[in-house]
């Protein structure tokens, strides 16, 4: 695809349009090994979605119960991601931090989502609001995301609910910006000043003519909005500002092996890959969801995404 | 002044894309005599584009490629030529000006330093003789306040005087042959003119060819000293532009100068476009490729290609018909 | 268009008016900080006073320290003093935060150099590469790793590397920070695990960017134009390619300085570094709200300094900005 827009202007022929869409994954070839990456990464989410409602009933011990005689003990065929510094057991631990994750990272971009997507199409339709939030907004967006979670919490207390509404403001307010910033573009397009002199009226051109052609936008960054707020449970909850103790979250398992790195490896090593695996699930989703919707969008979202 | 400076023999190239191969170039013959002016004529996508990137050893590889063929520049075959010693006759020996001078200028750079650069490159001017001779060149494009325009960056100039410098730089190492791609066709028809005019002037001062290429028939007749034109990858008829514009004998040709005014046609005339559509260059029709848009065609059209045979003297047409083939027909 | 070639008066025009455009984003910024304490729980003079104290006690702790005032008084107070370079008192040392955050800025500020020249220069020589080598194993290699750079947890990685180069090869201290003034070397051995961390995550996202921008730069018309001249292909990468593509490349440096002030949090804290990072973690915990209050704003002025930087750049790199 790329090699080929070099000349395209020299032989444009309108290739047909199948020719065209199997030109955006570059070689058959080429498409069938992007295929099985982004397959991967669906199993990987479905097996964390799986074992993020099931992981209670799936873990074989009680994972909250210590066990002091057993601790610290390296993988084996009971225990085989090991125990931890209380002997419990880390696989049940990492499988049931799975719901965390997902829960956090869920309900933050949901939430983000909906309130961002609808507060960006009422104030782009009126001037005074949309100035004085959008200099909220620039404000909330010059703090980063964990620090101002950080305060957040620290402010109101440390519970899921909370690291969920102090992750939730950030990501909102990005998402804000960016819709905000396509709807304004697409309301100088024509058919959309077009439907506005036929008298159509705002809340029907929005939904009718503006969202729909936003919502591929939407979902890409719902998709980096995902992984940082997966990311960003965790190094709260590895920071011990986030979910409280008792609750195994990734981040604070691994927190937990931190201090026995010496002999305990295998505590922090275990969540921290289920979280890069996530994390990175999320993402090659995420890409490979843009480069279907518009390769142009390519690193313009990126950027967005980085700021949040 | 009849030695052939330009010889380009079975040139054939080809893209391969998902949708299939692409025979961009099929079997292209013609030379352009020193210091002429050759004009290659066709819709889009016929392929005189990638002719002239061909001549430039400019293809982008993969997905392009010179399949077969030779390109000779005083004799010598350009396809032969490695990666460096084409890049030493790029902007010295040939040079070429592009289709949008809006983005053919990089942005970032001062005109000065995009006007000298083919002479650092490719002579052993100092900074300062080079910069002298941008001054000069500027000048002799015809661009007004030539010392603050060198200073200048492009988005600070018109689209013609972009033009201009685009000339001035590609004339800067007074090339052999200047390929002009569709150079006026994003100007304004007044510029255009004036920016034809000094291509014009200035090759013919410094004995430079010029290779025109256009799909616009109307400026050939102006300036071109030879024709040929383009269909399908194919060349379908060369021959002198004179003759070209009064009695074309291919179809092809007529249905273009059907499809512009003229001054000479008969008051109320109706224009008339091609009828029919530009073939998929993936997938052919068999026979001429331009048998199913063609009125003269008959059934051996779609059977058989025709070959580019001389039919006249200095005059080559690709047609089985060409004898039947005329403009009041 | 102007037609000569001073441009210096609409350089510092462009200037003024992203200087102009900072400011209410600074003044907002200090609105949230200022609120979300003042309407936090906790009655800070609950708090300076301790376990004993009477309501007596409690009521002049308030009318010394002015916490009776109406909000916007306090608010206006606060900006005032802000202005004035006093950031305000904790409440658990009871000393100016000024002074707590001077030795601090030292591990911090080498941190962050080091990790932004080393994160850039990785982070586009990569890129450059990539973008080079389009399509080749190489650029395959390069993009694989730049994807796993971005969903690697920081934390994670600093514990890996902390396993792999300090517990078994022993090259480096597990944790520790030898201040410069012990010696340059044993400053820069001492951050030289938390220094890679960090850049290799932060040049991740630059590589990235940096191919894609190249990529669609070397498309453009005045390459192939830059080509036609005879330009090698080294000169048309980074003479003709390099600087057009360099305002994305920019932003995303921009916004990796921000991603590292995330990052200093967490690498402070396992790398125990007496920075500025670990000193807002100690407060959350002990609840400090006008240290974390005085950071906060002070980490958000900065970020907003750097963006204001990188759209000056911006006119550096692009003539079209600057004219």
């Amino acid at each position: 695809m790329t090699a080929i827009s070099d000349t395209s202007k020299e032989w444009e022929l309108a290739p047909p349009l199948s020719t065209r869409l199997k030109g955006m994954f570059g070689s058959t070839y080429r498409a069938a090994k992007r295929d099985l990456v982004l397959a991967a990464a669906i199993t990987v989410l479905l097996v964390g979605l799986f074992l993020a409602i099931f992981a209670p009933t799936l873990a074989r011990t009680d994972y909250e119960r210590t066990d002091p005689v057993n601790r610290i003990l390296a993988p084996n065929s009971h225990n085989w991601f090991g125990t931890d510094n209380w002997g419990r057991d880390v696989f049940d631990r990492t499988i049931v931090g799975t719901r965390l994750s997902f829960l956090v990272g869920f309900s933050v971009t949901l939430i983000s989502t909906v309130i961002g997507v609808g507060v960006a199409l009422v104030i782009s339709y009126f001037r005074v609001l949309d100035a004085v939030m959008m200099r909220f907004v620039d404000g909330l967006l010059a703090f980063p995301t964990i620090l101002l979670a950080l305060a957040l919490i620290s402010l109101i207390g440390p519970s899921v609910g909370n690291v969920i509404l102090a992750l939730s403001v950030t990501a909102t307010a990005g998402k804000i910006r960016l819709v905000r910033g396509a709807v304004l573009s697409l309301r100088e397009s024509t058919y959309v000043e077009a439907a506005r002199a036929i008298g159509v009226p705002v809340p029907r051109i929005l939904m009718l003519h503006v969202l729909p052609n936003i919502v591929g936008i939407i979902i890409v960054q719902a998709t980096f909005t995902l992984a940082s707020a997966i990311l960003a449970e965790a190094s709260l909850s590895f920071l011990g500002a986030g979910v409280p103790e008792y609750v195994p979250s990734w981040g604070n398992i691994i927190a937990t092996g931190q201090g026995y790195i010496q002999v305990g490896f295998h505590i922090s090593f275990f969540p921290g890959l289920f979280l890069t695996g996530t994390v990175l699930a999320v993402v090659l989703i995420g890409d490979s969801v843009r480069d279907h919707l518009d390769p142009r969008l390519r690193g313009r979202l990126r950027t967005t995404a980085a700021q949040q | 002044m009849t030695e052939s400076l330009l010889k380009v023999e079975n040139l054939r190239t080809h893209f391969r894309t998902d949708g299939g191969l692409v025979k961009a170039v099929d079997d292209v013959s013609f030379e352009v005599q020193q210091g002429e002016t050759f004009a290659l004529v066709g819709e889009s996508g016929c392929g005189k584009s990638v002719t002239a990137l061909s001549i430039m050893g400019l293809i982008p590889n993969p997905p392009g490629e010179i399949v077969s063929g030779k390109i000779e520049l005083d004799g010598v075959d350009l396809t032969q030529l490695s990666f460096g010693e084409m890049r030493a006759i790029r902007g010295s020996k040939i040079a070429m000006i592009f289709q949008e001078p809006m983005t053919s200028l990089n942005p970032v750079l001062t005109i000065e330093s995009q006007l000298s650069e083919a002479l650092k490159i490719h002579t052993d001017l100092s900074k300062k003789a080079a910069n002298d001779r941008a001054l000069e060149l500027i000048n002799m494009v015809g661009i007004a306040d030539a010392r603050t325009r060198l200073k200048q960056y492009p988005h600070q100039l018109s689209g013609g005087q972009r033009q201009r410098v685009m000339i001035a730089m590609a004339m800067s190492c007074t090339p052999k042959l200047l390929i002009a791609d569709e150079a006026t066709t994003a100007l304004d028809v007044t510029i255009q003119a004036q920016i034809l005019d000094l291509m014009k002037d200035v090759t013919e001062q410094s004995g430079t060819a010029l290779l025109i290429i256009t799909h616009n028939l109307g400026i050939v007749a102006r300036y071109a000293n030879r024709v040929a034109v383009m269909y399908a990858g194919k060349l379908r008829e060369v021959g002198e532009a004179v003759d070209m514009y009064t009695e074309p004998r291919h179809p092809y040709t007529v249905g273009l100068l059907r499809s512009v005014p003229r001054l000479d046609s008969e008051k109320g005339a109706p224009l008339a476009p091609i009828a029919g559509e530009i073939p998929d260059l993936t997938n052919l029709p068999g026979g001429c490729a331009f048998s199913p848009r063609c009125r003269w065609a008959v059934d051996r059209c779609f059977a058989e290609n025709p070959l580019l045979e001389e039919t006249s003297p200095g005059k080559k047409v690709a047609c089985f018909e060409h004898a039947s083939v005329g403009l009041n027909v | 268009m102007p037609p000569n070639g001073t441009d210096q008066p609409i350089l510092w025009r462009y200037i003024a008016q992203r200087v102009l455009v900072s400011i209410p984003v600074i003044i907002m910024v200090g609105m949230i900080t200022f609120t979300l304490v003042y309407v936090g729980p906790g009655d800070p003079a609950a708090i300076i006073a301790g376990d004993e104290a009477t309501p007596e006690i409690l009521e002049k702790i308030r009318e010394d320290l002015g916490f009776n005032r109406p909000f916007p008084v306090q608010m206006g107070d606060w900006f005032w003093k802000l202005l004035q370079g006093d950031l305000g008192t904790s409440y658990f040392s009871r000393r100016e935060i000024t002074e707590l955050i001077t030795p601090r800025l030292q591990p911090t500020l080498s941190l962050g150099f080091q990790v932004v020249v080393l994160s850039t220069f990785i982070g586009i020589t990569t890129g450059m590469l990539a973008a080079w080598k389009a399509g080749s194993p190489l650029d395959r290699n390069l993009m694989i790793l730049a994807v796993l750079g971005f969903a690697t947890p920081g934390f994670w990685l600093a514990f890996l590397t902390i396993w792999v180069f300090a517990v078994n090869l022993g090259w480096f201290p597990v944790i520790g920070y030898s201040p410069i003034q012990n010696g340059l070397f044993a400053h820069l051995h001492s951050l030289f695990l938390p220094v890679m961390v960090n850049s290799i995550l932060a040049s991740a996202f630059i590589s990235r960017i940096t191919r894609s921008a190249m990529l669609e730069v070397l498309r453009e018309d005045y390459i192939r134009t830059a080509r036609a001249k005879g330009a090698s292909e080294f000169s048309v990468f980074l003479r003709h390619a390099f600087r057009p593509s360099a305002i994305p490349v920019a932003t995303v440096i921009g916004a990796s300085i921000a991603g590292l002030a995330t990052g200093f949090v967490l690498t402070e804290t396992i790398f125990a570094i007496p920075g500025l990072g670990r000193m807002l973690v100690d407060a959350i915990v002990r609840r400090d709200y006008p240290i974390i209050q005085a950071l906060l704003m002070v980490v958000a002025t900065v970020l907003i300094v750097v963006n204001l930087i990188v759209d000056i750049l911006y006119a550096y790199i692009d003539p079209r900005i600057r004219y």
